[in-house]
């Protein structure tokens, strides 16, 4: 077979060598991160391929299911709808900044306890947004946690569990305010 | 130690927790996407713009000067490898990428390797291609007229007309027919859909060309069946073929085909030597994917005037796009449609199915269903809703008087399988009185008198999963048994492994529960592995609920292999016959003398350091389980809606599923898989379809389009069991995954048709989308009476 071949220089992943690019410095999780992007580099990209943080996961190309939904000076987000430069001087949090010092957060608790997950796919976007709720209304009723997670499509579950471990992560936090993934 | 508890931790029909949970909560998954090799390449691909055309030239000058551009790939390049087509499933074939002809929009033209993800991207757009349009067919009855033009050039047929297949008895049905008091039929076209699993599909591949090993990580279903076919395809030595499948963001059917870009990942490694992964993008997938459905169904029932049902009739069109890539055991074309009798005793049937190819994506797998099972059962199910509103008698009173009664079974149908056990009436009477039917019936009384749209609807769905046993079911030859290999350490942890592979259905936890209960050993103790060829048994993979009754059935027979050779080891350490030792209460025990016991750690540390003279050490077995027969869940669904007569929306405003999957080893889990099947139900009754132009533009290809339901539009599902063991499975369980998915599709249609009952209404095709029930509810005065 006749396929054209060139030499392969190191792998860049992301940026293609001869692109103008960019530095960039972003606290992911709490940890300064600087690295050299591609203007157009979406930030879903610059997490999991140049930070190596994969729990932030990609499930279409429309923004549309929000399996990439993290944290942005505290607002979700959905990543693949905002480019890497954007986020230039700001904090990100994704779904490994929820679990604090070996400790689980409310929402991750609640996620297990209340089988709010089968494949995990959707899971850590579900959870940043749920988090996001939380922290802004503690106490949801079933309409304002499905109304807030409309934008988090998920193909396993039929919601009914997520909608619970939102509302039973939520009387976690209640219960223990000071807990990791209390606060955004 | 002694175990009197009459339970062991973790056994079955406990909640207990998920063990794969731990890694997900916290962004630890390793799914396809997340793996990253030392000199890994990307690779994307180009694709049609025309559903038909004849490629006149392919120019990938620009693509390879895009920085970081390695190597295009073409159909010619393939070809002279002898591998631009590929075989599917059903012995058909099937484009790698075309030499001279694309047959659907979206199909791969060209790949383009590149040492970036975007460089890949930037690549394939700069392939250009020339294509002269040619005539598209998307409608298969046109397809089939005469002069249609012929999508397969390549067959000698010369025609469209892919197969027909039939079952049952032609004549017995047809005079059943002739002398019925009364016989109602309606044509149904249920549309194509799409599983859209929340990961797309993809792969790395990774040729070592100094070892000759070829490893690829891949989004599959069945890693082993994945392992064969590229052994027979490629010609490569099995034993150098490694196959993982590590974490599945949700399968549903639609990761059981081998699509072309595994196959240019494939080559791509071959022949750079790098790894080279593949992951499709959401538009993708939706559009060239295989797809779900499709079927365009005419439906007859003959039943005498009591509504006692005689007799079955159906005759099918199944539109499969350009090749036949369904995914269905080899000897069943129409998947298990024949069980399509349901749950009703009807003496004469006749099934026939014609399938035509059309400029689309090829498919015809389950989307969460075990091979066109939600066709059958939405058929049937609309079909005697649609009697009883003839007959003007109550759906739920007509289905009573006609179900299989639970002492006929084993019940042989009159197409020919024989459902293990039932109980129909029992679940649909739990049904109604959940959730109050008569006082339903009264409230829609009373709202028709004030004019508002209320409906009920009930499904009482007959499924047949387990696939299955090897005298009839194989894929590609290969018979579809399954697997557990059991390993018992010394210390009295084990570790599992099996055949199939979970996609999210939860089998690191619901699999140490079977072997916790068959062994005594709490299920925190036991490890269970999936989706590694190179160490798991064979197995034919997780699909059509088929792991619970395969794969599950054998961790039980490998555990009672165990179990056997275990006794001798505890007569040994009690200094008895083995004849004097019984398994019971979770230890082995003296008879007569329960006191006297050893438990199965005790055991499993002996067989390494004590074991009998005469006997081998260690404590390990294997199982490939060929199951007898198929299981048959059941359940009766029953769903209320309200329609908005100004918009013509419908809302579902309860839904109760009361479903039977046999013996339950996780509650939990069972109400979780039925609450994502129910979803999978609702999505196409109402919402999701896939739809194309006569010019072959798809429609509904990507989420702006394809309506997957978010948490606003989903119902809260209400769930309720009945347990009517299977009698041969060995802890007589059923499989759960997807009985939810088949069920409920009639149940809403069925509802909203009842809404609608003063306009006269008898069908609906499904999507039922508010523009249908409008142009219903504002074509005319309601009917009276
Ligand atoms: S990947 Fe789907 S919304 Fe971001
Ligand atoms: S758990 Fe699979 S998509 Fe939500």
């Amino acid at each position: 077979m006749a396929v054209s071949a060139r030499p392969i220089a190191p792998a860049a992943s992301l940026s293609t060598r001869s692109a103008p690019v960019v530095r960039i410095q972003v606290t992911v999780n709490g940890s300064p991160i600087s690295a050299e992007v591609e203007p157009r580099t979406l930030l879903v990209h610059f997490l999991r391929e140049v930070v190596g943080l994969t729990g932030t996961h990609i499930g279409c190309d429309t923004s549309h299911c929000g399996a990439c939904t993290v944290h942005l000076d505290g607002k979700p987000v959905k990543s693949c709808t905002v480019l890497a430069v954007q986020a230039n001087g700001r904090q990100v949090r994704t779904v490994e900044g929820l679990e604090v010092d070996g400790k689980l957060s409310a929402v991750q608790e609640a996620f297990v306890e209340a089988h709010g997950l089968q494949c995990g796919f959707c899971t850590p976007g579900m959870m940043m947004t749920a988090t996001a709720l939380l922290a802004r209304n503690p106490n949801p009723t079933e309409p304002e946690v499905r109304d807030a997670i409309r934008g988090n499509l998920c193909r396993c579950t039929g919601y009914v569990n997520i909608v619970k471990a939102i509302q039973l992560a939520g009387k976690k936090m209640q219960a223990n305010p000071t807990g990791p993934g209390g606060s955004p | 130690m002694s175990a009197e508890a009459p339970h062991v931790k973790g056994g079955l029909g406990q909640s207990i927790l998920r063990k794969e949970d731990a890694r997900f909560i916290r962004g630890k998954g390793n799914y396809v996407d997340d793996i990253k090799l030392p000199g890994m390449l990307y690779l994307d691909i180009t694709r049609s713009p025309y559903a038909h055309a004849k490629i006149t030239a392919i120019r990938t000058e620009k693509a390879l000067k895009v920085p970081g551009v390695l190597a295009v790939i073409t159909g010619k390049d393939l070809a002279a490898a002898n591998l631009a087509w590929m075989p599917t499933l059903m012995s058909d074939k099937q484009m790698v990428l075309p030499t001279d002809t694309v047959m659907y929009q979206a199909q791969e033209v060209a790949a383009v390797v590149a040492d970036s993800r975007y460089a890949a991207a930037d690549g394939a757009a700069a392939v250009e291609v020339d294509y002269e349009p040619l005539p598209v067919v998307t409608n298969p009855f046109k397809a089939l007229e005469p002069g249609a033009p012929v999508i397969r050039t390549d067959r000698k047929e010369q025609s469209n007309h892919i197969w027909h297949w039939e079952t049952g008895d032609k004549a017995g049905t047809e005079e059943a027919f002739r002398s019925a008091e009364v016989v109602v039929g309606q044509d149904l076209y249920i549309p194509r859909i799409h599983v859209s699993s929340m990961e797309t599909c993809g792969c790395i591949a990774h040729m070592d060309s100094v070892s000759g090993r070829f490893t690829i990580y891949m989004t599959t279903q069945a890693p082993h069946a994945i392992r064969t076919v590229y052994a027979l395809v490629t010609g490569l030595p099995e034993q150098n073929i490694r196959v993982v499948s590590p974490d599945i963001g949700g399968g549903f059917g639609g990761k059981v085909p081998v699509y072309p870009g595994y196959v240019l990942a494939s080559v791509a490694s071959i022949k750079t030597g790098h790894p080279v992964k593949w992951v499709e993008d959401r538009s993708e997938n939706l559009q060239a994917d295989s797809f779900a459905r499709d079927y365009h169904i005419h439906a007859e029932v003959a039943a005498r005037k009591d509504g006692t049902v005689t007799a079955l009739k159906v005759k099918t069109l199944a539109d499969h796009g350009y090749t036949d890539a369904a995914a269905n055991p080899s000897k069943f074309p129409a998947g298990l449609f024949h069980i399509i009798t349901g749950s009703y005793p009807f003496a004469k049937a006749f099934v026939e199915v014609d399938a035509a190819y059309t400029n689309k994506p090829p498919g015809g797998i389950a989307y969460r269903c075990s091979f066109r099972v939600t066709e059958a059962v939405y058929t049937i199910e609309r079909m005697m809703d649609i009697l009883a509103h003839r007959l003007k008698v109550d759906p739920a009173e007509l289905r009573l008087k006609n179900f299989i009664p639970p002492d006929a079974f084993p019940y042989k149908s009159a197409l020919g399988w024989t459902y293990d056990s039932g109980n129909y009436a029992g679940a649909l009477k739990k049904a109604m009185e959940i959730i109050d039917y008569a006082g339903l019936r009264r409230e829609q009384a009373e709202k028709r008198r004030r004019g508002e749209l209320m409906g009920i609807g009930i499904s009482s769905f007959t499924e047949i999963v387990g696939a299955g046993p090897s005298h009839t079911f194989d894929i590609l030859g290969l018979k579809m048994f399954d697997s557990a290999e059991v390993r018992i350490h010394p210390t009295g942890k084990v570790i599992a492994r099996f055949g199939t592979k979970s996609q999210g259905q939860g089998h690191e936890t619901t699999y140490a529960q079977i072997l916790a209960e068959e062994l005594g050993i709490p299920a925190d103790d036991i490890r269970v592995e999936e989706g590694d060829t190179d160490t798991a048994p064979y197995g034919l993979g997780t699909y059509a609920s088929r792991s619970t009754p395969t794969a599950g059935a054998a961790a039980s027979m490998a555990a009672r292999k165990i179990r056997e050779k275990a006794k001798k080891i505890a007569a040994h350490l009690l200094e008895v016959s083995p004849d004097d030792i019984e398994w019971k209460d979770y230890a082995f025990r003296v008879k007569g003398v329960p006191t006297k016991s050893k438990t199965m750690q005790d055991v499993a540390f002996a067989a390494y350091t004590n074991h009998p003279q005469g006997t081998e050490a260690g404590l390990e077995a294997v199982d490939y389980y060929d199951p007898p027969n198929m299981t048959y869940p059941f359940g009766s669904y029953i769903c209320v809606v309200d329609i908005d007569k100004e918009t013509g929306q419908v809302k579902v405003r309860r839904f109760v599923a009361v479903d039977d999957c046999g013996t339950i080893i996780n509650p939990m889990i069972v109400d979780g898989q039925i609450h994502g099947g129910l979803t999978m139900g609702f999505a196409p009754a109402l919402l999701e379809e896939i739809q194309y132009d006569e010019n072959g533009n798809i429609h509904g290809g990507s989420f702006m389009e394809y309506l997957v339901p978010t948490a606003v539009e989903t119902p809260h599902w209400e769930t309720a069991k009945t347990v009517t063991p299977s009698p041969h499975h060995p802890i007589g369980a059923k499989g759960v995954g997807e009985s939810a998915t088949v069920g409920a599709p009639p149940a809403i249609a069925n509802a909203v048709v009842d809404a609608l009952q003063p306009y006269g209404v008898e069908h609906i095709d499904i999507p039922i989308h508010p523009w249908k029930v409008w142009q219903i509810i504002h074509a005319g005065a309601p009917k009276t009476g």
